[in-house]
């Protein structure tokens, strides 16, 4: 029996580099002769571009060039990756803005200069004209118009099943809320950055500083500059964090990649963290009006939501993503009879929208769990009894939601809710800390528990491809169309191929995000890496290892099924007799190349981990201020390859979710003038902030749509967050329904107090 | 624009004698000037504590200082924390305890860490979670980095 490895909270292969500051970020990268760009950016929200004069800025010795609209007039819009819906088209960025700006920070004219402090001082030298026009910033007030003939409503995501018109009539009860979440963003420590460079012997395009879904950019910059996909090459080094934000198809990587074709020389761009405030992808932005038809024990008989999704200035990548995840999703883990879900996708004048993780859940959660403690409340029960009395059960998986999403239909492929809510009350010592709260009451203090529920996604294809490479020497590559954006991809697909091969762990390299390297890959985003590359790299390493085996079995002088293989040792599985290294198999393969492997993995459905949170706050009456004093989370994730990092992930998300319920917001004036420009300004948790968290790893509920169970684990910290602080927030104050709207900031929180 | 000036900054024992200008950031001269990339750039206001170097014994933010400021000061970066290839134990601790994903703060937090024990080995708890609360991490949630950062001070206060 090989070693087990898979379910072992291994140490990282990732970690060294890291450690001693050998990383290669994107602006670690350089290259000889080149150039510095700058992006000139709108200060108005909206408004006709009268002139660009940049004959300042060209004037300036060390300025090489300065761009506009007119020199990339070739290059058509950024196109849409996901969810391929008619309508979003008209509503796409092109890379610098044509005759109007639409937010500030719109790039409208770019600087190539000797040196970045340069580039700075010459985009200072643009002087751009604009005529300002009235700004759109309310997606749920009154539209306007993107273009003449195109309002600002862009699409309306409709969802839903059964007959829900029928039970409002017959409901003993409707609960009726309105919820908003404000706009955040995954803001992570290493800005945006591209440098690109032409090689003209080899007529190759190169980029650095990918990330996230390098294949799919590489074939969207090939084709939006008229080159074959096979003559440019996009690499990933470490990426500072992704979140759903980088890594995504953006104007600067295009225009970088453009320059180094027309300039004939390296173009480096790396963002600052001013830009990143207001050029990077926003997200969560929504309203909405939810409401449930519930008998009077409580029970759910319908739910209706019309939600308002703020996209900000254009359609980006990510298109409709996060309207259509927040309406599919919004169910979560109860028996919902009937539902229907209206999202309308509304432009504003500010930064474009895309996903930030758990996009469409952090906020259809928030409206969802508002709803059951709002139900609880009529029906006159406990919370957790409102969610005890609506829970799928078991019995119910698979659940087909009759809903779909991402090009696939929403099937619950397995799960215990029940079961992971008892684990979570455990966990907590659910009675003692109850007592604990009452004791405190009592002694004065303003302290609450709150809970929230939810059902995840993970896993999305619809494929993903491994080779793996064993060489004469024993070492083993596997490549992977997979990206890392600092989650720990190296070592969960090592403990994968590892433990499968039955290969030593540390003899594996992982190779990803490296378009020469495999011929496709989609990259790393909605939780799918371990899920579909990991399986992908079970299956080709079960191939290479029935190879070595069947190549050793001769040798060895007995049958394949007699043979077991373990930290790169080929034995017999009675012990006896000698031992054989896969490297010699390898060797007597071909002594030159070794062995290889190749497998894919498909899959049209995603898998669904479900999770428990828990808050405990408390709330000062005074200033408005929320502490966290203690959280937990109970996941259930079918199969954890490494605890470690399954835990890691969690934590993390949590910080992210606190972050969303209590500081972060992204704030504009009347005119559209972006007021969170800076880390003064948008406030992300520090160590401060952030309490002890427990984190329950539940492995109930394996998914049967890949052998090894796998689900995906990197949203779940963060998904309930903003419903479950809401929750110990109304407990705490004694005011059920009180918070209705994310980030509870001390000033709002006093205004609600002062308004009750 | 204004004129270089000749400057050394000692980094990690070695001195990099390079000309800048006044406004060049203490930061971009090691990264651009002496090609030491393990420090890294977060905010450039001095917020987030990605930067952190230590300047005569002070971790500060190299954002946030002129690199003309640091001429002829010993200059510590994380490329001068390991011994060869062992580690030191603030290094192996973000390793044993997960106090690192994206990787990119850590650099920021192993020297802010470093030099503080290094000046206050015996600091309390709650000192030490102040101290670390003055910079950012978006993937961790802290949890991890307050308990390596512990278990460092720890082996160093025995070490000492």
């Amino acid at each position: 029996m090989a070693s087990r490895i898979i379910g072992q909270s291994r140490k990282r292969l990732e970690d060294p580099p890291l450690l001693t500051g050998q990383g290669r970020f994107a602006s670690d990268i350089s290259f000889p002769d080149q150039l510095a760009m700058r992006v000139v950016r709108s200060g108005y929200a909206h408004g006709r571009i009268v002139s660009v004069d940049t004959s300042e800025a060209c004037a300036l010795p060390g300025v090489f060039a300065v761009w506009t609209a007119d020199d990339v007039a070739d290059l058509p819009p950024i196109d849409v990756r996901l969810t391929n819906i008619k309508g979003l088209a008209p509503y796409r960025q092109y890379v610098l803005a044509r005759d109007k700006v639409r937010y500030v920070g719109e790039p409208v004219a770019v600087v190539f200069a000797s040196d970045a402090y340069t580039a700075e001082d010459a985009a200072d030298l643009v002087v751009i004209d604009i005529e300002e026009l009235p700004a759109v910033l309310d997606a749920a007030g009154e539209t306007g118009d993107f273009a003449p003939g195109l309002p600002t409503e862009v699409i309306v995501i409709e969802k839903g099943y059964g007959d829900a018109d029928a039970a409002f009539k017959t409901a003993q009860h409707v609960v009726s809320l309105t919820l908003s979440v404000g706009r955040h963003s995954g803001v992570p420590l290493e800005t945006r950055g591209a440098i690109a460079r032409y090689d003209a012997k080899h007529d190759m395009l190169e980029m650095y500083g990918a990330a996230k879904v390098p294949h799919w950019n590489r074939d969207q910059i090939a084709i939006m500059l008229g080159r074959e996909r096979k003559s440019i090459n996009l690499y990933e080094g470490h990426t500072g964090g992704g979140f759903g934000v980088r890594g995504e198809l953006y104007p600067e990587d295009v225009i970088a990649c453009y320059a180094a074709l027309k300039l004939g020389r390296p173009v480096k761009w790396i963002e600052d963290r001013r830009e990143n405030l207001v050029a990077c992808n926003h997200s969560r932005e929504q309203t909405h009006r939810i409401r449930a038809a519930i008998d009077a024990e409580g029970h759910i008989l319908a739910v209706e939501d019309e939600f308002f999704h703020d996209q900000g200035a254009y359609v980006r990548t990510h298109g409709a993503t996060v309207a259509d995840l927040a309406a599919a999703m919004l169910p979560g883990p109860y028996r919902i009879p009937a539902y229907r879900a209206v999202g309308h996708i509304r432009l504003t004048n500010k930064t474009p929208g895309g996903t930030y993780r758990a996009p469409g859940r952090y906020e259809s959660t928030f409206a969802r769990e508002r709803l059951l403690d709002a139900i609880a409340a009529k029906a006159g029960i406990s919370p957790v009894e409102a969610r005890r009395r609506n829970l799928l059960q078991k019995a119910d998986m698979p659940y087909d939601l009759r809903v779909d999403t991402l090009g696939t239909k929403v099937v619950y492929d397995s799960g215990d809710y029940g079961g992971l809510v008892r684990k979570a009350i455990d966990a907590t010592g659910w009675q003692t800390l109850r007592d604990a709260v009452a004791t405190r009451r009592k002694a004065g203090e303003t302290v609450g528990v709150g809970l929230a529920m939810f059902v995840e996604k993970s896993g999305l294809g619809p494929y993903d491809d491994v080779r793996i490479e064993l060489s004469p020497s024993g070492a083993i590559e596997v490549i992977t169309g997979a990206a890392s954006i600092g989650q720990g991809v190296e070592t969960v697909i090592a403990q994968i191929c590892a433990e499968t091969l039955g290969a030593a762990f540390d003899t594996i390299r992982v190779t990803h995000g490296q378009t020469d390297r495999i011929e496709r890959g989609l990259g790393a985003f909605a939780s799918r890496v371990t899920v579909m590359t990991g399986e992908a790299t079970r299956r080709a390493a079960e191939a290479l290892r029935a190879r070595l085996l069947a190549i050793a079995a001769p040798l060895m002088q007995t049958d394949a099924t007699q043979l077991t293989v373990s930290d790169g040792w080929i034995a017999r599985t009675d012990g006896s007799g000698p031992s054989m290294a896969i490297a010699d198999v390898a060797r007597s393969i071909d002594a030159t190349h070794g062995a290889s492997s190749e497998a894919s993995f498909e899959s049209s459905h995603m898998v669904y981990p479900y999770g428990v949170h828990v808050a405990l706050v408390q709330v000062d009456r005074e200033t408005g201020g929320v502490t966290v004093e203690r959280y937990l989370v109970a996941y259930d994730i079918g199969r954890a390859v490494n605890p470690m990092l399954v835990e890691g992930q969690i934590t993390g998300g949590i910080a992210q979710g606190i972050g969303g319920a209590l500081l972060e917001e992204f704030l504009y004036d009347e005119r559209g003038e972006p007021l969170s420009v800076t880390f003064a300004d948008y406030l992300m948790p520090t160590a401060h902030e952030i309490p002890p968290m427990d984190i329950v790893i539940s492995e109930d509920a394996p998914s049967p749509l890949n052998p090894l169970g796998l689900k995906g684990s990197g949203e779940a910290g963060v998904n309930a967050a903003g419903a479950a602080i809401a929750a110990a927030i109304d407990d705490a104050l004694g005011m059920p329904g009180l918070i209705t709207r994310l980030p509870v900031t001390p000033q709002r929180l006093k205004a609600a107090l002062a308004a009750r | 624009m204004s004129e270089k000036t000749p400057i050394t900054l000692k980094i990690n024992g070695r001195d990099h004698k390079i000309a800048v200008e006044p406004r060049r950031t203490l930061a971009d001269a090691i990264r651009e000037d002496c090609g030491q990339t393990g420090t890294h750039i977060g905010c450039e206001h001095g917020v987030c504590g990605a930067c952190t170097v230590i300047v005569n014994g002070e971790p500060v933010r190299s954002c946030l200082m002129f690199a003309a400021q640091a001429d002829g000061k010993a200059i510590r970066t994380v490329e001068g924390l390991a011994k060869g290839n062992e580690l030191h134990p603030m290094q192996r601790a973000f390793m044993d305890h997960h106090g690192l994903q994206c990787g990119f703060c850590t650099p920021g937090f192993l020297m802010l860490a470093v030099g503080v024990l290094e000046r206050e080995p015996q600091i309390s708890d709650d000192d030490l979670l102040d101290v670390l609360s003055s910079n950012l991490c978006r993937c961790t949630g802290y949890q991890n980095i307050i308990k390596a950062v512990r278990a460092a001070a720890a082996e160093m206060r025995g070490a000492s």
